[in-house]
């Protein structure tokens, strides 16, 4: 079970606490009726699904309820930081330095 | 009975006798006993049937990595167990054991037939034998295999245990108490940090407690274990676990540990649970499992009496039983020679130390010479007999070049081998930490960790006691550390430590034919090193697949004993090195763990929460039946004198259309949307408008997701300007809060509206019926319900028998009808007093099957049963329902893409069967032409379907494509019996004209 740091409590709660919302920085348009077909589709349906790092969002359902964006790598699963709902997406420098602090360290071998 | 307990020896408690059975015959064992070792006492080492070929089997180990000795034990009480392991099976009085897989009796076994006719079983056997003719293999060769193959037979009865389950936190988790994890949980122990050493077995002391006569630190291993426990009991920082199993190794340093609680007990206290599930997450982990001895691979080395040496010297050491009287041992690594020493000293028959490898370190020839052990270096085994206990071993010298020469026939009764160590890195490996090959052990090493763990000790090939005491130390110490507390690891001095050069992972050499020799790699799943050779014959490549294959290392042990001997044998077929073949993944559990465990409190009522209205109890008094409705149990229908469902449901039906019914609707999802911006949000979130809806009224509102389709529905109220007071479908509400959070988190931020959920907060009370307004008149303070001051879809807020209530002019009838909210704690009170007052019109208390019937009368809706996610209001019928000149709402944009545009969508229309008795089935599917061949079109299907009372005939709902211009078609739905057929008609069946609405 994953810890995951709640960027509005600003504390590290266990998974259950949370639910996954899908793909982060997706805005929804502030027109749609100026979309086409294919800029609608794109924006409804079509997603990054990368292998590694992912810009994504949770909330904290069973605690202060709120949205929040997380970089998160699919093949480790591991967080490497959280930030609030609006907030622009964090540059590699942002998230490597976010990374070193909270992610743990390299296991002795 | 012969006796096989050696005076003098071992830590079982022999003032303590204990009485057990097996197979129904009386045994007796000592507390501390296993029941292998006390079995072993006994002088019995037949304890199974192997999986597929029924060949007698043995105890192979004496630890949880046992392949073999697996028994069904019988507690009472529908307490049977099937699979356990006879190795780490403790011994009580009274205790009840069986063997497995056999019939009729574990020495005379039928199935046994299975082994002489071993050509149709091998690899993928299941794949190409007994595939012809195709009609047999259901109903002959599937039951008849699957009846002679397999393990222990499941229990049937509830599991009547109870299980409990724990979250902990520490600094420092230590699994493993060998000689590397005491001293890893003493280390992190004195440093002050919080620390949980767990151990599967029943004593700390892993490999020590089969080593007295090792010397730590000037003391004897067993002083020395004695006061290493002392101290970590003195210790309040330091939990330890025995009995406990760290089964599998999770994210972040969250780790699920399996505490057995009650198995070993004679007397179990009232209500003890019988195992704990412990969810412990910990800073720093040291794994310190130790290694696990791996068997040697030649022709019979799966007879009962074939053992691995190091349990053989455990059960001398450890339990003080000698594993037979003439033994033979074989082996490729130093450590059987320990075996055969001790054996020797213990006063057992040595007939042979045989070795495999050319030379060995001398001192060891030494020590077998002074204690007069005949040794073979340099030679082979290649065959064993006897039928249900090895009575003798075929040995050969290996000549230059590896020629076999001529055998050799040793009597023995038990067969000691020995291909080195593995060391146990599955929990590592559960953490993806990546392992690298050892050539010179032939093992898998850990290398590179993404926990903050670390290994010690055999576990990572530091093989020995000092090794694992200074390795372990270290790792405690560093693991405090590492969570902030230090303190200095100490030397440790050992005296006596064994010798650990040397090993094999392949198949010994032989002078016989090795596509019929019956060497054994996978001893649980009857896996042998031909069938693995036959795999990559065959054309399997990949570990992965050939594991698949031939199901070596799938068995309940997940190969503990046999992945490496597999991979070995692999690696030499497919001409490959082993690191280039590669490990399969372990994962958890590391050894099988009973579901109680995983379930823990969540069983019976407390596996999911029965949410209850407040009147849920008068329901209940009043003989209702239940039906679950999401997580609410929620009353379907009032039976009356031994009435059927049918007959209940048509009266309650004539009484909503005829007088008055009462119908609790608490369950209805609520959401108070509060603030200035209320109108601006509802308006885009919910396809209708509602900024010209007065304070006081009320609108059906239609939520679409942003693809379009519809999502829920309900009606809402305006109390104010400012206040909207949102109903919900039942299942919906939690989901569409979520999304309305979501949109106001998230897109619009800026809007200045707060959403509560009030589901609970209100009790509803459903009055439906021309009498309706009649009844609730007189109880009504502060609302005028007269049909103009207070007509359909108006709602105000006053009180009904002087509690408040938000009273709705709603109906999902089409009967006059109101929803009367009261304070949830007011619900049943109001409900008792409306019921006594309703009694002159017959009032008649109804559940949600009729108002099911009811509303599919009138051609309401019900999102999720009339509609499945992919239907938009038009295919609904609810075009109108959309507020057409609204820029923008939730799902807008997608009700213009051209797919959402199509006439041939389905559609929700009316279906009336030719038969009017004839009740459709639901999700039944339709089609236009009935004699057209299978498989036909299907143009849609049935999505509501009731006997109407109030018509006297069925009436059924039906998303059909481009429905609405087939109206009077007569389309047909095939059915297993027959074929029916309908005509397509109108949604509503009742009241076309709300005529009764208005009453």
């Amino acid at each position: 079970m994953l810890l995951i740091r709640c960027p509005y409590c600003e504390a590290e709660r266990p998974e259950v606490e949370f639910t996954y919302a899908g793909e982060a920085h997706i805005a929804r348009p502030a027109d749609p009726s100026a979309l086409s077909d294919d800029e609608w589709r794109d924006f409804l349906f079509i997603r990054t699904n990368p292998r590694g790092r992912h810009f994504e969002r949770w909330r904290h359902m069973h605690g202060c309820g709120r949205f929040f964006n997380a970089v998160r790598d699919t093949v480790t699963d591991k967080f490497a930081m959280t930030y609030k709902a609006g907030e622009p997406r964090p540059s590699d420098e942002e998230i490597a330095l976010a990374g070193s602090a909270t992610s743990v360290g390299e296991a002795r071998p | 009975m012969s006796n096989f307990r050696i005076a003098g020896k071992g830590r079982v408690n022999r003032s303590r006798q204990v009485r057990f059975t097996f197979d129904g015959v009386d045994y007796t064992g000592y507390e501390g006993d296993t029941l292998a070792s006390a079995l072993l006492a006994n002088g019995v080492h037949l304890v199974g049937r192997s999986f597929k070929y029924h060949r007698p089997r043995g105890i192979l180990s004496a630890g949880s990595e046992e392949p073999n000795a697996l028994v069904g034990t019988d507690r009472g009480n529908g307490r049977f167990e099937p699979n356990t392991r006879a190795t780490v099976l403790e011994v009580f009085e009274g205790l009840k054991t069986e063997s497995q897989n056999r019939w009729p009796s574990l020495t005379r076994d039928i199935g046994a037939v299975n082994d002489a006719l071993y050509m149709l079983f091998s690899a993928g056997f299941y794949y190409k034998t007994f595939m012809w003719p195709k009609s047999f293999w259901d109903k002959v060769y599937e039951p008849v295999i699957r009846n002679a193959a397999g393990l222990g037979k499941a229990p049937t009865a509830p599991d009547p245990d109870v299980y409990a389950s724990r979250f902990a936190h520490c600094d420092v988790l230590v699994v493993g108490g060998g000689a590397a994890g005491l001293a890893a949980a003493l280390e992190a122990g004195r440093s002050g940090a919080s620390v949980i050493l767990c151990d599967e077995q029943s004593e700390i002391g892993g490999s020590l407690l089969s080593e007295p006569a090792a010397e730590i630190n000037g003391q004897l291993a067993w002083d020395w274990l004695e006061d290493a426990n002392a101290a970590l009991a003195g210790m309040p920082n330091v939990t330890v676990l025995p009995r406990t199993t760290a089964i599998g190794y999770y994210h972040q340093n969250f780790i699920g540990l399996c505490q057995r609680l009650t198995d070993h007990l004679r007397i179990v206290p009232e209500g003890a649970p019988r195992e704990r599930m412990w969810k412990v997450r910990a800073k720093q982990v040291v794994l310190a499992q130790g290694a696990i001895e791996k068997p040697l691979v030649f022709a019979g080395n799966d007879r009962p009496g074939v053992m691995l040496a190091g349990a053989a010297r455990t059960y001398l050491n450890r339990y003080g039983v000698k594993v037979g009287n003439r033994v033979v041992v074989v082996t490729s690594h130093d450590s059987a020679w320990h075996a055969a020493f001790d054996l020797a000293k213990a006063g057992v028959e040595v007939a042979a130390i045989v070795d495999v490898r050319g030379t060995v370190p001398t001192q060891l020839a030494a020590a077998a010479d002074a204690l007069r052990i005949r040794t073979l270096i340099g030679w082979t085994v290649t065959g064993t007999r006897g039928r249900l206990r090895v009575s003798s071993v075929r040995v050969n010298p290996v000549g230059a070049g590896g020629k076999v020469g001529s055998a050799e026939t040793i009597a023995c009764d038990a067969l000691l081998m020995s291909g080195g160590w593995t060391p146990s890195i599955h929990l590592f490996s559960h953490t993806q930490g990546s392992l690298t090959w050892n050539e010179d052990g032939q093992m898998f090493l850990p290398g590179r960790g993404k926990e903050d763990c670390c290994l010690a000790g055999a576990g990572k090939g530091r093989f020995g006691l000092k090794a694992a005491f200074e390795d372990g130390a270290a790792a405690g110490a560093a693991a405090a550390a590492d969570a902030g507390f230090g303190v200095e690891p100490p030397a440790y001095h050992v005296e006596g430590e064994l010798s650990f050069t040397g090993v094999t992972g392949r198949e010994l050499p032989t002078d016989r034919d090795l596509g019929h020799a019956k060497a054994f790699v996978d001893f649980q799943n009857d896996v042998m090193a031909k069938d693995i050779r036959l795999a990559v014959r065959e054309g399997f490549k990949s570990i992965e697949h050939i594991k698949r294959y031939t199901t070596t290392g799938m068995a309940t042990d997940q190969g503990k004993t046999s992945n490496i001997n597999g991979l070995a044998v692999a690696s030499d077929a497919l001409k490959r090195p082993i690191p280039a073949v590669g490990l399969t993944t372990f994962r958890p559990p590391y050894t099988p763990t009973s579901f109680g465990t995983f379930a823990g409190y969540n069983k019976g009522a407390l596996f999911e929460v029965t949410r209850k209205t407040p009147i849920d109890g008068w329901a209940e008094e009043n003989g209702a039946v239940f039906e679950p409705v999401s997580l609410w149990r929620r009353a379907r229908y009032f039976p009356q004198g031994g009435e059927d469902m049918h007959a209940a449901v048509a009266r309650e039906c004539k009484a909503v259309r005829s007088s008055l019914g009462i119908f609790d609707a608490s369950t209805l999802g609520k959401i108070e949307i509060v603030g200035p911006d209320a109108a601006e949000f509802m308006n885009r979130m919910y396809t209708n408008a509602w900024t010209k809806l007065a304070p006081g009224r009320c609108r059906y509102g239609l939520l679409l997701g942003e693809d379009g389709f519809i999502r829920d529905d309900g009606v809402i109220g305006r109390l104010a300007h400012d206040r909207f007071h949102v109903t919900t479908t039942t299942g919906g509400a939690a989901r569409v809060l979520n999304m309305m959070e979501d949109y106001l988190q998230t897109e619009w931020p800026d809007l200045k509206v707060w959403l509560t959920s009030t589901t609970e907060q209100w009790s509803v009370i459903a009055l439906n019926g021309p009498n309706a307004r009649k009844l609730i008149e007189p109880f009504v303070e502060g609302i005028d319900l007269s049909d103009g001051a207070f007509p359909h879809m108006a709602m105000a807020t006053g009180k009904i028998c002087g509690v408040p209530t938000r009273l709705f002019r709603v109906s999902f009838t089409g009967e006059l009808g109101f929803e009367i909210n009261v304070p949830a704690r007011y619900g049943r009170a109001v409900w008792e007093k409306l019921f006594e007052a309703g009694q002159r019109f017959g009032i008649t208390p109804y559940g949600t099957e009729t108002m099911h019937v009811l509303r599919a009368e009138k051609g309401y809706i019900i999102v999720g049963q009339d509609t499945d996610g992919t239907l938009t209001p038009d295919d609904a019928g609810l075009s109108w329902a959309i507020g057409k000149t609204k820029p923008d709402f939730v799902g807008k944009r997608s009700l213009s893409r051209p797919d959402m545009l199509a006439a041939d969508r389905k559609q929700l229309v009316g279906l009336l069967t030719a038969d009017p008795k004839t009740v459709l089935e639901e999700g039944a599917q339709i089609v236009l032409d009935p004699n057209q061949p299978v498989p036909m079109e299907m143009v849609g299907h049935v999505t509501s379907s009731y006997w109407s009372a109030e018509l006297g005939r069925s009436i059924a709902l039906a998303a059909i494509q481009g429905g609405r211009s087939l109206q009077g078609r007569t389309v047909h739905v095939p059915m297993p019996d027959k074929v029916h057929s309908a005509t397509i008609t109108g949604m509503v069946f009742v009241d076309p004209e709300n005529t009764r609405l208005s009453a």
